[in-house]
């Protein structure tokens, strides 16, 4: 039964002993020890603060640096199609130009072409005219003989000339 | 925990040759007298006058007490005028007697019966000498008792067991005072993941995350005074051996630090879920009171019966076992013994953590019930 | 007369201990249960599964306790 009877001596020893404890592990023990754990924790977390941030700045800068690549990089494509645009248009420019000359030079060769024809139309047919004269003359001279026969076969004759 | 186990198993070793010293002498007696093995447990759970190292009787080999009473003013002397005293008895009312132990020398007058101080009455006297005598009603002596303050096996256990954590904890604390806020070395490093478990797993996850910091210190304090002295208990030889966390008294005491924090830190909440608790209907509120103010003292109650019956009952296994081997009067039963009660001294060293975890967990959880804010 | 107190406190003590078993083999296993589903919170399932246990040890230690008595009564 007294197993399970608190003693007072012991009651008494105890708390003295255990309020003393007490006192010196608060003040000597648990003070020093949890402030130094908590100092230390506090380094850690701020150096892993650091550590995250110099990430992230890392990381902005990174981005920075994509970012002015992406837009030189944008502005070279630009000016490359600006100029190949430019090329082209010049290209297509020159063709065209080739081309009006080429129609120019085909419209004044075709209008030389006629005017020479013509030209040579109308001298063959002076030519045509003056030996016609001829021929008529010598056919003239040749069967005088006869007015009427004479007669006729002049307006015969020129009426075949008209023919052709 | 391996370390700790191959410690057990050196201490074991330790134990059973101070079991054979110890018992030895007794065995052969018993072929006198039956070896009693309850009343034998029962010797070594309990307080005593004397720290008890080897033999029986007066040839023991033990460390005497100072025993201080108060009766009339302080009376300070050794345990030893006890144990080798004068060994009278009383008949009792079936055939057996009372044996008691007569003090001499300054302890003359007082009488030690199983560890408790009783005051003699004179009969009469003999040779100019008094003669005393010890009055017993029923199973109990009826003589009036001195109030005892005596440096029992408990109170020494007790006091080194202090001093071994004052010595932990302050070296532990001068490596952080030298060295500043670095990564722990040595006993720092061994002692700091307990010290922060005790802050983040005990007192961090029960109490509030603005208050918890003022009972930590607390929380550390009951959890290496527990942990540190049921270790020591589990040391068989002299400075453990001591059933001090499985005496009632100690986890009395305890118990009552923990209740004292928990109701002086009750918050109007706290207070208002005893005497009003909401949202239940009135009568069903006047009901509650008087469940709830049961409450209060049973959980602490529950705490102090906890940790007396888990450490003694560790005690009384290991005792047990080892008595299987006296019981039978065969050294070849040590062959069952020995490994049970190696077996059970491994678990009693995680019992020993586990305890003082668990009573510091619970406090934890009864002070951060107790500060809680309402949240409805 | 008092031995036979103690055989009862034996038997007492004895089934206190059943009754013990029972329940805190009930919560090991849900806890290794939860664990096993859940591994993540093993370090919460184990803290509320030790305060379950000694809370069910507590009274299984009153029955103890109880028996303690009536042995020596």
């Amino acid at each position: 039964m007294d197993l399970i009877l608190p003693d007072f001596g012991l009651l008494v020893w105890t708390g003295i002993v255990f309020c003393l404890l007490f006192f010196l592990l608060v003040k000597f023990a648990w003070k020093p020890i949890l402030s130094a754990v908590n100092t230390r924790e506090q380094k850690i977390a701020e150096a892993l603060d650091l550590a995250e941030k110099t990430k992230a700045e890392m990381q902005a800068l990174k981005a920075e640096n994509d970012q002015i690549l992406k837009a030189a990089r944008a502005e070279r494509d630009q000016i490359l199609k600006e100029a190949k645009e430019a090329a082209n248009s010049m290209v297509e420019e020159a063709k065209g130009k080739a081309k009006d000359e080429a129609a120019k030079l085909v419209e004044a060769a075709r209008h030389n072409i006629n005017s020479e024809k013509a030209a040579a139309m109308a001298e063959l047919k002076n030519h045509i005219a003056s030996l016609s004269l001829e021929i008529a003359e010598k056919v003239v001279r040749q069967e005088l003989s006869a007015d009427e026969k004479q007669k006729a076969l002049a307006s015969q004759l020129a009426g075949e000339i008209k023919m052709n | 925990m391996q370390q700790a186990g191959k410690f057990s198993s050196l201490l074991q070793i330790l134990f059973l040759a101070m079991s054979f010293l110890v018992y030895q002498p007794l065995a052969n007696a018993s072929k006198e007298e039956a070896f009693n093995v309850g009343e034998m447990i029962m010797h070594h759970i309990k307080d005593a006058h004397e720290w008890h190292v080897a033999g029986e009787g007066k040839e023991s080999i033990s460390l005497y007490l100072p025993v201080i009473l108060h009766d009339n003013g302080f009376k300070c002397f050794s345990s030893k005028h006890f144990y080798h005293g004068k060994e009278s008895q009383v008949p009792s009312s079936d055939s057996t007697a009372y044996h008691y132990l007569e003090g001499v020398g300054p302890a003359k007058g007082y009488a030690l019966y199983h560890e408790k101080i009783y005051k003699l009455d004179q009969i009469g006297t003999a040779n100019g000498q008094p003669v005393y005598n010890l009055k017993f009603h029923g199973e109990h002596p009826h003589n009036a008792m001195p109030t005892d303050l005596s440096i029992t096996k408990n109170v020494a256990s007790l006091i080194f067991g202090s001093l071994l954590i004052l010595i932990i904890m302050l070296s532990v604390a001068r490596f952080y005072k030298r060295n500043g806020a670095v990564a722990p070395k040595g006993l720092a490093k061994f002692f700091e993941p307990i010290i922060v478990m005790v802050r983040d797993d005990i007192a961090k996850a029960n109490i509030d995350q603005h208050k918890y910091h003022k009972y930590v210190p607390y929380l550390l304090t009951i959890f290496f005074f527990i942990w540190i002295n049921n270790m020591l208990g589990l040391i068989p030889i002299l400075p453990g051996g001591a059933n001090l966390t499985g005496n009632i008294t100690i986890t009395l005491f305890l118990a009552v630090c923990t209740l004292l924090v928990t109701v002086l830190s009750g918050n109007k909440n706290y207070w208002g879920h005893i005497f009003w608790m909401p949202g239940i209907p009135v009568p069903m509120k006047i009901f509650m009171i008087p469940i709830e103010l049961i409450g209060i003292l049973t959980k602490p109650f529950a705490l102090m019966i906890r940790l007396f019956a888990n450490i003694t009952a560790g005690h009384i296994i290991v005792l047990a076992l080892i008595s299987i081997i006296f019981i039978n009067k065969n050294i070849a039963w040590a062959g069952l013994s020995v490994p049970m009660a190696l077996f059970i001294s491994v678990l009693e060293i995680l019992v020993a953590f586990l305890q003082g975890f668990l009573f510091a967990m619970l406090s934890a959880l009864f002070i951060g019930a107790a500060v809680e804010e309402a949240h409805h | 007369m008092t031995g036979m107190f103690g055989s009862i406190a034996a038997i007492g003590a004895g089934l206190a201990v059943l009754g013990a078993g029972l329940g805190i083999g009930r919560i090991g296993g849900s806890a290794v249960e939860g664990i096993a589903r859940n591994p993540e919170a093993a370090g919460k399932i184990q803290t509320a599964m030790i305060i379950a246990a000694a809370l069910i040890e507590g009274v299984a230690l009153f029955g103890v306790v109880v028996g303690l008595l009536g042995a020596k009564a």
